[in-house]
């Protein structure tokens, strides 16, 4: 097979099952999107990845998971009723998925502030809670084991026809989930009380303190919003793909790279950051040698390094990168 | 109003205060001058909560308030102009002003134009982040933030610093025209000669200590102070 060959099939492919594509694209972005918002949010405050925040995903996916197991045991959800389910899910896995934020805030990362630690000893102490929650997870789940939730949706459940694609309502429902989700979390930074104080103490958080924001208070806020994004955006995730212990780790290095390709600190470059990842991997699929399918992942970090080569502040990110 | 006894802080294992003493009355503008790195900056961020004292207290409208942490001060009245102006430099003039009045609630319209009435520049620009604002702008615009929390003690850190004098001028002026309006103020300056002329009183300070204190009149005069002003070590020290 010559190369140009190759590309021209690639087009080909492209060409036919475009809106195929896209709804995928749209699907995987939609999730990256949620997750990434949590690693720039926290990144503002606190000027540290928070390398924990994939398996805060992780665990609201799981909770989704049951969730729906248990109330669906072997049936399969109808109707309003699931939508009801979709909504629970959702729910759920925000709730858990702040939990577990604050939990890793307090035990990873607050006593470390307190200490004036230096950075390296945060990345140490992230990297630790995020093992540890692998590890949990995985005693409990098993390791490596993929758990599917209940049957909300009938497998494969087309909701419409769009130019003779199929369009699934788990697409649908996931995009416009994270819509809905991404652009309350932009009014709330943007414009409640709650939010001018998580920007304040992203542009300086001494000052801040000086006009009454309480730092600790705003972090702990800070880490719910991020928690409770990733973990809706778990649910979502698992409903299509199930979930697994070590889920996190994959999910979480693409919805990071998403959050640095937007400009890290900026809500929504990482939203767009998140989009942009879920496309460009879907429409690389069809270029991937041998239908191996490992090859986006290759492209997606070329395009993330060459994005850092021109603009090493990401896609909106400012020149400090510091604003939420 | 504020009554600071024995006071030391510490870095760490570095005492950079070793007990200080002094008080600030109702009404007031007391200066605290002294060359750099002499312990003034510290001492303001003590009174302000941000580096809490390892002994000694802080008495404020008879309160003790030595281990009140930083982000609620505020709601006690006391405001503090951080050294080097600190205003958020991605949000506008007007975003500024309102993490001024962060712990307030109700709505800021009024107090916001009574902030323009007295800084007119800060109209103009109310839509600039603070990035862009020019040194002077930007001093004004940390006092006018700070006024935004009604405060009754006013905590001033360096406002000089940096500025043309002409600029110098009118923020001295400015914090003149704020005491006068009922807020005491304490004013950390190197520019002893420009502070001293406006203040009541003054304090001294040298290697963590304060060394001593006076009415501005009488220091303005004292050669102790000429010679702190000329950065020159005092004599016996």
């Amino acid at each position: 097979m010559g190369f140009e060959h190759f590309w021209l099939s690639g087009f080909d492919q492209i060409h036919t099952a475009f809106w195929t594509y896209l709804a995928v694209g749209l699907q995987n972005g939609a999730v990256y999107a949620m997750i990434a918002v949590g690693y720039t949010l926290v990144y503002g405050v606190l000027g540290l990845i928070n390398f924990a925040h994939g398996e805060v995903f992780m665990c609201g996916g799981f909770a989704g998971v049951f969730l729906t197991r248990d109330i669906l045991g072997d049936r399969t959800g109808t109707g309003w009723g699931s939508v009801a389910l979709v909504l629970a899910g959702i729910a759920i896995g925000a709730l858990v998925s702040a939990l577990v934020a604050i939990g890793v805030e307090q035990a990873a990362y607050r006593p470390l502030r307190r200490r004036h630690a230096p950075k390296l000893a945060f990345l140490i102490s992230a990297i630790g809670a995020s093992y540890f929650l692998q590890t949990l997870a995985g005693k409990e789940f098993g390791y490596g084991v993929n758990i599917f939730p209940g049957q909300v949706f009938e497998p494969g459940q087309v909701m419409f026809t769009l130019f003779g694609t199929t369009i699934h309502t788990i697409t649908v429902v996931s995009i416009i989930a994270a819509i809905v989700m991404l652009v309350v979390a932009d009014r709330i930074v943007r414009a409640t009380r709650l939010g001018r104080g998580i920007r304040a103490v992203s542009q300086d958080a001494e000052t801040s303190s000086l006009m009454g924001v309480n730092i600790d208070r705003t972090i702990t806020i800070t880490f719910i919003l991020g928690g409770a994004l990733a973990g809706a955006a778990g649910f979502l995730y698992s409903l299509q793909s199930g979930m697994v212990q070590n889920a996190g780790t994959e999910i979480g290095i693409y919805a990071f790279t998403a959050a640095v390709l937007g400009g890290i600190g900026n809500l929504r470059g990482a939203a767009l950051g998140g989009l942009f990842i879920g496309l460009f991997g879907s429409f690389s699929v069809p270029f991937a040698f041998e239908g191996n399918v490992q090859w986006t992942e290759i492209y997606t970090f070329l395009i993330l390094v060459l994005v850092l080569i021109i603009r090493p502040t990401g896609i909106l990110g400012e020149r400090s990168g510091r604003t939420a | 109003m504020l009554t600071v006894t024995d006071a030391v802080v510490r870095y760490g294992t570095i005492e950079a205060l070793h007990g200080i003493s002094f008080d600030v009355q109702q009404g007031e503008i007391v200066a605290l001058l002294g060359a750099n790195g002499a312990g003034k900056s510290t001492t303001l961020r003590m009174v302000s909560g941000l580096h809490a004292p390892a002994s000694g207290s802080i008495i404020y409208e008879g309160r003790d308030i030595t281990k009140v942490k930083a982000h609620e001060f505020v709601s006690m009245g006391i405001s503090h102009v951080p050294e080097g102006r600190r205003v958020f430099p991605q949000m506008t003039v007007e975003e500024n002003l309102e993490m001024g009045a962060f712990r307030r609630s109700g709505p800021l319209r009024d107090d916001i134009e009574e902030i323009y009435v007295q800084f007119p520049i800060l109209k103009e620009r109310r839509k600039q982040p603070g990035v862009n604002l020019s040194g002077g702008e930007q001093q004004m615009l940390a006092i006018g933030r700070a006024l935004m929390s009604k405060p009754r003690l006013l905590l001033l850190d360096e406002p000089s610093m940096g500025l043309a004098p002409m600029i110098v001028e009118t923020i001295f002026s400015i914090i003149g025209q704020i005491r006068d309006a009922g807020t005491t103020v304490f004013v950390v300056e190197q520019n002893a000669t420009q502070a001293l002329r406006l203040a009541d009183r003054g304090y001294v300070m040298e290697n963590g200590r304060i060394v001593f204190g006076d009415t501005a009149k009488n220091l303005l005069t004292d050669p102790r102070v000429r010679a702190v002003y000329l950065g020159e070590s005092v004599e016996g020290e």
